[in-house]
């Protein structure tokens, strides 16, 4: 039986106030979520943020309690997962046992019933470098082997969108650096939507062209990843993507394109552009690489103390007590500038406003923090 | 030897520590030896030359297996038990393999006490289940003969099928049957291309043991046979006045074939698992 109906119009994945609940627990809450056509898309966050619900949904694997989701002008949302032209890379490859690596990626086009398997799965083996594993069975291949037959499997079918379920979870580390790769020229050979589910926001920022950071099945923010590092707009996103000084402070006065904040009685400027709240209640945020060792910028922390340093190659990474009960992460680049200090040493701190961002002080100022590090 | 003053072990010191070195291959030799034994008698006793008795050694002779079927009755008894252990076997496979996939699969009301209730004739002595099958039979006024054995070995081969399908089943990866819904199989396309074959080893040795468990009964198929024979019951009914050597050659035939059955089911395996 091959002539199931799959929809074939082309178009940007939309989710349109999304939820799923399982009894009282909500995993995905109101989400709406718009994936432009050919885009390689991450959705980031700690476990049991909801991103794997979403992908579930997506495929068809689960049902939303409400909302919508549609690629294109075709509404999907309750469409069974085998009429959809969505193809999924499970977390743990999900490849069929009793098939060679060849039916593998056969499966789904006799299922359609595609004229001609051969050439097509030869050329979905050529892309991922595997032709010469088609005739083995999927437990004689390595994880990394298993890794690519399950993209092959799932991009045979020209799926309008590609869902990988934390496809890189069971590599080792340099695997995982090998096919981060791998799968970014994957997608752009084949210019279909990607849609990357990942815990992990190193690989979330080097493969995806925007990244939607989920948290307790809302999302917080979506953006390039150089916008979500630069410019978090909460907390959570400040301290989940690389590391973040967070200070508590208020917002004195907004006047021109700069407000003013001040935090144990010192002053410090920020451009209104970054300040992402209305309340006067901030946290004032400041990347450790933009920490420079020297008191003569306008937003400066004198009387530091050094109070751990540790060297990494490339830079210095010094742990700085101000005056107050607060530590402050810096890096330094290890070039000519180099200060060389030792723990106990006084240091100033000084940063430019433009490197300033501050957020709504209302919520956890350890939010997202040491969340990545699941595994 | 060049060492001069070695002290010689003594000789007793030495056969106890060959004994102690070769234990555990004196007690596995023995313990085949214990189960191969019955096999092994009756496999010599095929070649007796045995007339009307099989007891006493009578002299070799090939006759028995050029001419299986020389006893009078035995090779009709065979026949009808291969054909029960057929009827049986895949009505009762089919039958606990469905039951199997609701209870495996399905949540429904009363699903933990079926689980237990397909326990219940395993755990029932044969006599029992024997004797109440034939009071049944005769108060429904079915006449005993190879119908009634059929469904009664349906009945008892049922729960072993259930069971050993089930824990294949349970330990089956649902996101196997979910990436086949995902790569366009619909519920029934999954099912056959997916579910089934990754159960059949279940299955099949489901099927294997419902066989043997029916070829083999005499308690139950005595009771709910009448005037019709199997082999189990002809062996035992001739017993009384001697069993022939024709039963022997059967027998030791049966277990060939297993065994061939089994070498060759490991030789396949072993190759598919180097290619």
């Amino acid at each position: 039986m091959a002539n199931n109906k799959v929809s074939q119009d082309t178009g940007d994945l939309k989710l349109d106030r999304v939820s799923k609940h399982y009894g009282d627990f909500c995993a995905v809450d109101d989400l709406s979520l718009i994936v432009p056509d050919g885009s390689f898309f991450a959705l980031l966050g700690p476990s049991g943020c909801g991103k794997t619900t979403t992908l579930r949904m997506i495929a068809g694997l689960e049902e939303p309690s409400a909302g919508t989701i549609s690629i294109g002008d075709t509404d999907i949302t309750t469409q069974k997962s085998y009429r959809r032209n969505v193809n999924t890379v499970f977390q743990n490859y999900a490849l069929f046992p009793h098939l060679t690596i060849f039916e593998n990626i056969a499966f789904g086009l006799r299922r359609r019933g595609v004229k001609d398997v051969k050439s097509e799965v030869e050329s979905a083996l050529n892309l991922v470098e595997m032709a010469h594993l088609a005739e083995r069975k999927p437990n004689q291949l390595s994880g990394g082997q298993q890794q690519r037959i399950a993209v092959a499997r799932a991009i045979v079918n020209r799926p309008e969108v590609l869902l990988l379920d934390e496809p890189l979870g069971a590599l080792d580390l340099k695997l995982r650096r090998q096919m981060q790769i791998e799968l970014k020229r994957i997608q752009t050979e084949v210019g279909i939507t990607f849609i990357h589910v990942t815990h992990d926001q190193e690989e979330a920022m080097t493969m995806a062209d925007t990244i939607a950071v989920m948290n307790q099945g809302k999302i917080e923010q979506m953006g390039s990843a150089t916008d979500l590092y630069e410019a978090p707009k909460t907390a959570f996103v400040a301290n989940f993507l690389g590391q973040c000084n967070l200070i508590k402070g208020k917002i004195t006065s907004r006047a021109g394109d700069k407000a003013t904040v001040t935090a144990k009685g010192l002053t410090f400027e920020v451009p209104l552009s970054r300040v992402a709240t209305s309340n006067d209640s901030v946290f004032l945020g400041v990347r450790p690489e933009k920490l420079r060792l020297d008191d003569t910028g306008v937003n400066s922390i004198k009387n530091c103390v050094v109070t751990d340093r540790s060297f990494v190659g490339t830079s210095t990474q010094y742990l700085v007590r101000a005056p107050w009960d607060l530590e402050l992460v810096v890096f330094e680049q290890n070039d000519e500038g180099l200060h060389d200090l030792r723990v106990g040493d006084t240091v100033s701190l000084e940063w430019d406003p433009e490197h300033t961002f501050a957020l709504d002080g209302a919520g956890d100022i350890n939010a997202g923090a040491d969340l990545d590090d699941e595994e | 030897m060049t060492t001069i003053n070695a002290p010689m072990p003594s000789l007793s010191h030495r056969a106890s520590r060959w004994f102690s070195r070769n234990l555990i291959r004196i007690y596995a030799a023995l313990a085949f030896i214990y189960l191969f034994i019955p096999v092994a008698y009756t496999f010599v006793f095929s070649f007796n030359d045995a007339g009307k008795s099989n007891l006493v050694w009578q002299g070799f002779t090939l006759e028995n297996w050029q001419n299986p079927c020389g006893a009078p009755q035995v090779c009709e008894a065979v026949v009808n038990s291969l054909q029960i252990g057929v009827i049986s076997t895949v009505l009762a496979t089919i039958l606990g393999t469905m039951i199997a996939f609701a209870l495996g699969r399905y949540k429904f009301k009363g699903r933990k006490s079926t689980n237990l209730l397909i326990f219940l004739p395993m755990a029932t002595p044969e006599v029992v289940l024997g004797a109440s099958l034939l009071a049944m039979f005769l108060n429904l006024r079915v006449n005993p003969g190879f119908w009634t054995i059929v469904i009664s070995h349906v009945m008892f081969c049922i729960s072993f099928v259930v069971v050993t399908v089930k824990a294949r089943i349970a330990s089956l990866d649902p996101r196997l049957e979910q990436a086949a819904m995902d790569l366009y199989a619909n519920e029934r396309e999954t099912f056959r291309y997916v579910t089934l074959p990754l159960v059949m080893p279940g299955i099949a040795g489901a099927a294997l043991l419902a066989f043997s468990l029916s070829f083999d009964d005499f308690i139950i198929t005595n009771f709910n046979s009448g005037v019709v024979s199997t082999f189990p019951k002809f062996v035992y009914v001739s017993a009384a006045r001697g069993i022939p050597a024709q039963a022997n050659v059967i027998g030791s035939a049966m277990f060939f074939i297993a065994l061939i059955i089994v070498i060759v089911g490991q030789v396949v395996s072993r190759k598919r698992k180097k290619i």
